[in-house]
């Protein structure tokens, strides 16, 4: 039994597996075995393994899947659908493209279980083009799959049919939505919908629908064939499994980590060979752009969603960013909001409009040329767009948890930079 | 300006592989945009008829997605990202070096239309930062260095 | 079911199933708002409907939520005072106020524009952004509206509307972010019928009534005025803006049961006609222009030995009851042919019969299964058409609905719908603009459509009908709560008139039928009696020399008839004397042309379609005086009193047409007062009276009267929700000076006026006098072959222009499409025939480019109405290449 499920598998350059290779590793028995019992199985078995979804949100996947109905009970016409979310975008965060480009059938086999489960009759992987060569190795996946039975009609016998398919995005972050991609897989603009209506009651065209990260369907084929019990065991927390980490910024070696849930922020970055710079943590963000700094104190916190929530934080894809005190949090943060206004989908008023105000405030407060109303647009912008609701989506609340957490964490930063611009460039390595 | 053979039978399968005509008009697109580099009006429009949608309503969802152009691009793209964690390593260094040598700004083509740069975020190469993506095949390359400008600029194509 | 909510410390009980911000307008408490619009409702975009929300007594900060978006709950204390809400909208509107620009006082939207209505009511008043705000290059769209993007606050609600509600689809949303742009593809006329309602839609000043934009004024200094559009037989609430003697604009005035929130480009462009240079403003006998006077006295001796009067579909009723009484009932005619005048007094007749209801538009728009036989709805009547469009959006909402989502929740209603429409069949002899909506279209000629009709009618009595279709058509309207049954008169084909009829009246009481006849007063004119044009002249001619004058009120005849006949008409009157306000070739024949007030000058009635009658009144002092009032100088007395009032020829039409009595009581009578005065046309602020124009003459006055109606010309007197329905002068209210102030004015959202819809029906269901009511006219069965070489002639009607009044309005007639005479392909070419070339017409040079339509039936030829010269029967012509 692998430590190391996830990317136990995965070939050094990354080159994919062709099927007979990955199932000479053992790839598909979950499918197997799954197909003969019933999907609420399924479900039930990673309910107990404690599968929280890997996409930035958190949520116990397989409560989830519960709200997905069983076939033929919804009124209307048409497929149930499961999307694989694969529009990973999230400043910090490169994870899924491993998964994608060099585990392939493990997201096709990951994919059936999940379709199983959740009563799906279609799955969509959704992949972002700058991912060209994920989106032809997974469309072979697929065909491979699809030849050797595994995928169409009456799977294995089982009774169970399903169809699947690659479809590409073409930029924008806000296409990881859940929402907005599936306004985009219906040709439309990625603008976010209202939930309620939830996409298990009506989503993509108005037929139930589940929406999950890459990360998380990987999980579910190792979930199936080594059982929940050992899932759990892999966590050093309630949150089971192990999580593949990423760790970027000022680090000696960046790069993807599997670990237990839980690892903490410190052995990380000791496995990354340290803080590069001038060797010294200043602060870290745990979950990517859209998370709030921690900093030394919490070096120790277990890297889970709980635990970073309750340390105010959010654990977001466990793609973690770190700063040396040579590197300047303020122009990390302008970075984040500079991206953040240009992905903005121009749906909602303080978004589209009050996302751009702050980036250039970010921008003249790194040149030296803000004001002190600058400042308090800053607070303002946090204090009143970032909380829940305010907004459509939770585009503008990412956002604004980098910013609000600079804003609390280093206001005397703050203001040096009012004064004179930032007193540390930004070095090249 | 009808559209090329192959990228009408293309189109035509996206309609049916994506359930429907108004599924498959951003795959129309990629499929233009990946044989040419670019969407031009002429293009755009003939899509459109194809599929039986209208110019507007085309470009609507072409205009939305940041990787489609609708301006004409050079034949060697270069995608810098100007992410935190790029941003970080050094981005900002390698953005000027380019900018110097070609002569122009993100967002801006060569004048003899070979080069064509843009600022995207974020790539998903946060462990080669700081990272580009290049050409019509979205190669990943990384990490780029401000004196290390040729290579780039050879592979871009 | 109604639940029990607190609204600002007040308990109120309020219907479930709504959302918090309709609820909250419903009962009274002003929620700012941009996105919501009350026939679009909610989607969430432009966050400023925040309001505080305590689910519980114990949760003491409680949650900002978008009332919109937050459906009512049992035990709800919603807070919209709340200092946590109103600093989030004070953002809102800071965030909205970053790119847009400083101008207020150069726009045209300034003084009732929403965005200024919101951006006072949030406080928030000083400016922080010190960075370059985004700008945009605005586009061509056409004649009706501007662009001017830099304004746009990106509330959606143009898209919503324009593809949405209308379907419009050259109108769009392109990019992103803070960039995002409405507008076209590229500059070019928008192409909906419907485009001109974004001037009201958009709630700043990015689209504007083009004509409004060249001459506007602020709206204190106008003068508003209840009207209704002349344009067709929809009779669609109209509100007319005036100053300094100028129609400047229309807006729509809305009716719950008629045109809601929205009107059609003709009748919002169209009556600016009255400001054409084409307008009569002096009498003139043969070539020459004489005074009034003159002009009476020598029409008097005109009239002295007999005359006989050929009334108007456009005129009101008072107009050509002032002429039935001045020449005798038996000497009065109307102004259209005898097919028309015959056809639309059997569907007078056929909606009095019943059982099935006289379909109003909010009937239209909701019914869930409809068929549409022969009627070129778009074209004919406008409006009829965008409500067709909203019934057939039935099926999504049901589908929605039974997923559980809220019926309020805009988009998430049209992606649960599953793209479901409900049963639209559609039967036309050209392709229409319905076809895209239909869930089955078909072409078939105008004795088809009838026997498609008559087969389905026949098929709901449950007798063994052969076609498919028709089978189908039954059992689906079989089985509809509401079915609808719409025809008209567009083909002026009385088989297909009668079959829909039969169908309406196979499918019983809970049907209801629609019947369009051409004009805004062509029901009036049926129920008033009278026979048509070739009755008059066959009477004219028949007297040999003795023939009488003729007298011809508010037409242009050779737009109503065969222009064979008009020309007997002037060959075998006497003299004759045309009454118009505008110059015609019917003023331009007539002997004496006599200069009268247009639809906007004078207080009229007419009766719509359903037989509904409605007063709409002077917007401007007219120079000329109403048709009727000049008509009774010709004879004191004619009305008992002297210098009759409207109201006086009101009792006299009550006395004489008892089936029109009723028309008295369609608005409240010229004596009638409100606690505070006559209705003011003038709002409060209004400055016209001491500010001088712009070559500084004052214009102050005694402002002058007005004995036909309630309302005064001078800011005195009552304004807004204290005037009745019928008089409205604009929904502005203190605070709220755009059309989005209506909401004050309706018992519910969507719902009708407080006060009732204005409007008197005349036709009552199941009240049944006439002997022929039961008599059903002979009509063929079966399909008639058309054999060449002759085809048969089909008139292709269009939105934008149907009579001379719309031929008039310099905008509408920019909008006018090329003349076209439609064929199919095959029997183009075996006529000899190719597109784009020229032909003639009986041997006569048509006006009309040839274009091919493979989806036109063989054996007809499409005409547009400008190229087909008359309004007649249904005849056969010869085509050959010219």
């Amino acid at each position: 039994m692998s430590a190391l499920p996830l990317t136990g598998r995965a070939a050094r350059d990354r080159k994919p597996h062709a099927l007979n290779e990955w199932r000479a590793l053992g790839g598909y028995e979950s499918v197997v075995h799954a197909l003969r019992g019933e999907p609420l199985q399924v479900l039930e078995q990673v309910e107990r393994a404690a599968l929280h979804g890997r996409g930035g949100a958190g949520f116990p996947a397989a409560r989830k899947w519960r709200f997905m109905p069983a076939r033929g009970t919804t009124p209307g016409d048409g497929a149930n659908y499961l999307i694989v979310n694969g529009d990973e975008m999230e400043p910090g965060a490169f994870k899924d493209r491993l998964l994608l480009e060099a585990l392939p059938h493990q997201v096709v086999e990951g994919a059936i279980l999940v379709a199983y489960a959740c009563h799906a009759s279609e799955v969509i992987m959704l992949i972002r083009d700058a991912y060209r060569s994920a989106i032809d190795g997974m469309e072979r996946a697929i065909a491979e799959a699809r030849q050797a039975g595994l995928l169409g009609t009456d799977i294995l016998s089982s009774g169970f049919s399903l169809e699947m398919r690659v479809h590409a995005s073409a930029g924008r972050y806000i296409v990881g939505e859940e929402t907005a991609l599936i306004a985009a897989l219906e040709g439309g603009r990625a603008v976010p919908r209202k939930r309620p209506p939830f996409p298990a009651q009506s989503g993509l065209w108005g037929r139930p629908t589940m929406v999950n990260n890459v990360e998380t369907v990987s999980c579910v084929p190792h979930i199936v064939t080594q059982g929940p019990d050992w899932f759990r065991s892999l966590s050093l927390t309630e949150e089971g499994g192990t999580k593949l980490f990423g760790v970027s910024g000022r680090v000696r070696r960046p790069q993807l980590i599997e670990a237990a849930m839980g690892t903490t922020a410190r052995e990380l970055i000791e496995r990354c060979g340290g803080v590069s710079g001038d060797g010294v943590l200043r602060c870290f963000q745990p979950g990517g752009g859209a998370s709030g700094f921690l900093e030394a104190a919490e070096l120790d916190v277990p890297l889970d969603f709980a635990h970073v929530r309750q340390a105010g934080s959010s654990f977001g894809t466990g793609t973690l960013i770190v700063l040396d005190g040579t590197a300047c949090p303020i122009g990390v943060v302008a970075r984040h909001q500079r991206f953040y206004a240009r992905e903005s989908c121009g749906w909602c008023t303080p978004c589209r409009d009050g996302l751009p105000w702050v980036s250039r405030i970010l921008d003249a407060l790194e040149d030296g040329t803000a004001v002190s109303e600058d400042l308090e647009v800053l607070r303002m912008t946090a204090a009143q767009a970032g909380p829940h609701g305010r907004t459509f989506c939770d585009l503008m609340g990412g956002a604004m948890s980098s910013l609000a957490s600079a804003l609390e964490r280093f206001s005397a930063l703050f203001d040096e930079h009012l004064a004179g611009g930032c007193p540390q460039r930004v070095a090249s390595r | 300006m009808t559209l090329p053979p192959e990228i009408v039978s293309g189109i035509r399968r996206a309609v049916a592989e994506h359930g429907g005509v108004r599924a498959a008009m951003l795959e129309a697109l990629r499929l233009i945009q990946h044989a040419e580099g670019w969407v031009s009006d002429a293009r755009l429009a003939a899509a459109a008829e194809l599929l039986g949608v209208t110019t507007a309503e085309l470009d609507s969802v072409a205009t939305f997605y940041s990787m489609i152009f609708r301006r004409p691009v050079g034949a060697r793209l270069i995608l810098l990202c100007d992410g935190a964690v790029c941003h970080l390593n050094g981005a900002d260094a390698v953005r000027d070096a380019v900018v110097a040598r070609l002569g122009i700004n993100p967002g801006e083509t060569t004048a003899d239309g070979t080069y064509t740069l843009l600022s995207i975020a974020c790539v998903g190469g946060c462990d080669r930062a700081p990272a580009a993506v290049l050409g019509r095949d979205r190669k990943l390359t990384g990490p780029v260095f401000p004196d290390n400008i040729d290579a780039l600029l050879a592979d871009a194509g | 079911m109604k639940v029990e909510i607190e609204i600002d410390g007040r308990t109120v009980t309020v219907d479930a199933g709504k959302d918090l911000l309709s609820t909250c307008l419903e009962h009274g408490v002003d929620v700012p708002h941009f996105c919501w619009h009350g026939a679009l409702g909610s989607v969430g975009a432009c966050r400023l409907c925040a309001v505080t929300v305590r689910d519980d007594p114990h949760d003491a900060v409680g949650r900002v939520e978008m009332a919109c978006m937050t459906g009512v709950a049992a035990g709800q204390h919603i807070r919209v005072d709340d200092p946590q809400a109103a600093e989030f909208r004070a953002r809102v509107i800071e965030w909205l106020m970053v790119n847009h620009p400083h101008d207020c006082a150069v726009c045209e939207a300034g003084g009732a524009c929403h965005l200024q209505d919101m951006t006072v009511q949030s406080g928030h008043r000083t400016r922080r952004f010190r960075f370059r705000k985004r700008t945009h290059r605005n586009q061509y769209l056409g004649p009706f509206l501007t662009h001017e993007m830099n304004r746009c606050i990106a509330c959606y609600r143009c898209t919503r509307f324009y593809r949405g509600y209308a379907g419009g689809r050259d109108l769009d949303v392109f990019g992103s972010g803070e960039r995002v742009y409405f507008g076209r593809a590229a500059d070019g006329v928008l192409e909906s019928p419907f485009a001109g309602n974004l001037a009201e839609v958009c709630p700043t000043g990015v689209f504007n009534d083009k004509g409004w934009s060249q001459h506007y004024a602020r709206p204190w200094d106008l003068r508003l005025t209840a009207s209704i559009c002349p344009h067709c037989a929809v009779g669609c609430n109209l509100t007319l803006a005036e100053r300094h003697g100028k129609l400047r604009r229309v807006e729509n005035r809305y009716h719950g049961a008629i045109n809601g929130h929205f009107l059609c480009d003709r009748g919002r462009f169209g009556p600016l006609f009255v400001e054409a240079a084409a307008r009569l403003d002096v009498a003139r006998h043969r070539e020459a222009p004489i005074d009034l006077q003159a002009a009476l006295a020598l029409a008097r001796t005109m009239l002295a030995d007999d005359a006989i009067g050929i009334g108007s579909v456009r005129a009101s009723l008072e107009a050509n009851f002032a002429l039935r009484r001045l020449v005798g009932p038996e000497r009065f005619f109307i102004g259209v042919s005898d097919t028309e005048a015959v056809l639309v007094r059997r569907m007078a007749t056929l909606l009095r019969r019943g059982p099935s209801r006289i379909a109003s538009l909010e009937a239209i728009e909701t019914a869930d299964a409809a068929l549409v036989l022969g009627e070129d709805l778009t074209g004919t009547a406008p409006r009829a058409a965008l409500a067709l469009r909203q019934a057939v959006r039935g099926a999504e909402k049901a589908l929605a609905a039974a997923k559980g989502v809220a019926a309020w929740l805009d988009e998430g209603v049209r992606v649960a719908g599953e793209g479901r429409r409900s049963p639209l069949i559609l039967l036309t002899a050209a392709p229409d603009a319905l076809d895209e909506v239909a869930t089955l279209s078909l072409r078939r000629n105008p004795s088809a459509i009838a026997a498609f009709g008559l087969d389905v009618a026949a098929a709901l009595r449950g007798e063994p009908v052969a076609d498919a279709d028709a089978n189908a058509t039954a059992r689906i309207l079989a089985a509809a709560h509401a079915p609808l049954v719409v025809a008209g008169a567009g083909l002026l084909d009385a088989a297909i008139v009668e079959a829909a009829a039969a169908v309406a009246t196979a499918l019983g009481a809970r049907a209801a039928l629609a019947l369009f006849p051409t004009e805004c007063n062509s029901i009036g004119c049926a129920l008033m009696g009278g026979d048509g044009l070739d009755s008059a002249v066959t009477a004219l001619e028949g007297a040999g020399e003795h023939a009488p004058a003729a007298m011809i009120l508010e037409a242009d005849l050779y737009a109503r008839a065969d222009p064979a006949v008009v020309d007997r008409l002037f060959a075998a009157a006497a003299t004759t004397i045309a009454l118009d306000c505008l110059a015609t070739r019917t003023t331009a024949r007539a002997d004496l042309v006599l200069p009268v007030a247009s639809f906007a000058e004078a207080a009229g009635t007419t009766v719509n379609h359903e037989g509904r009658a409605q007063r709409g009144f002077a917007a401007r002092p007219g120079r000329m005086p109403a048709s009727w009032r000049l008509l009774s100088e010709l004879r004191p007395g004619l009305f008992a009193v002297d210098a009759p009032a409207l109201d006086d020829v009101l009792v006299a039409l009550a006395q004489d047409c008892p089936a029109l009595a009723a028309a008295a009581s369609a608005a409240p009578h010229a004596d009638f007062r409100t606690p505070y005065g006559r209705v003011a046309r003038a709002p409060q602020p209004f400055s016209g009276r001491t500010a001088s124009d712009a070559a500084g003459r004052t214009v102050d006055g005694t402002p002058p009267s007005d004995p036909d109606s309630p309302l005064s010309w001078s800011m005195e007197g009552a304004h807004g929700v204290q005037v009745p329905a019928a008089l409205a002068t604009g929904a502005a209210a203190p605070g709220e000076h755009s059309p989005y102030a209506v909401w004050r004015a309706q018992t519910r959202i969507g719902g009708p006026l407080r006060g009732g819809d204005p409007g008197v029906p005349l036709i009552v269901v199941g009240a049944l006098p006439d002997d022929d009511a039961n008599v059903i006219p002979p009509v063929s069965v079966g399909v008639q072959e058309i054999p060449g070489p002759t085809l048969l002639l089909i008139p292709l009607h269009d939105p934008f222009t149907a009579t001379e009044l719309d031929g008039a309005s310099a905008l509408l007639a920019e909008r006018a499409p090329a003349p076209r005479l439609v064929l199919h392909p095959a029997d183009a070419a075996a006529l000899g025939l190719s597109a784009g070339g020229a032909a003639l017409l009986d041997g006569v040079p048509l006006a009309a480019r040839v274009l091919l339509d493979d989806g036109l039936p063989r054996g007809l030829a499409g005409l547009s109405t400008v190229a087909f010269g008359r309004r007649g029967p249904p005849r056969r012509g010869r085509l050959e290449p010219a």
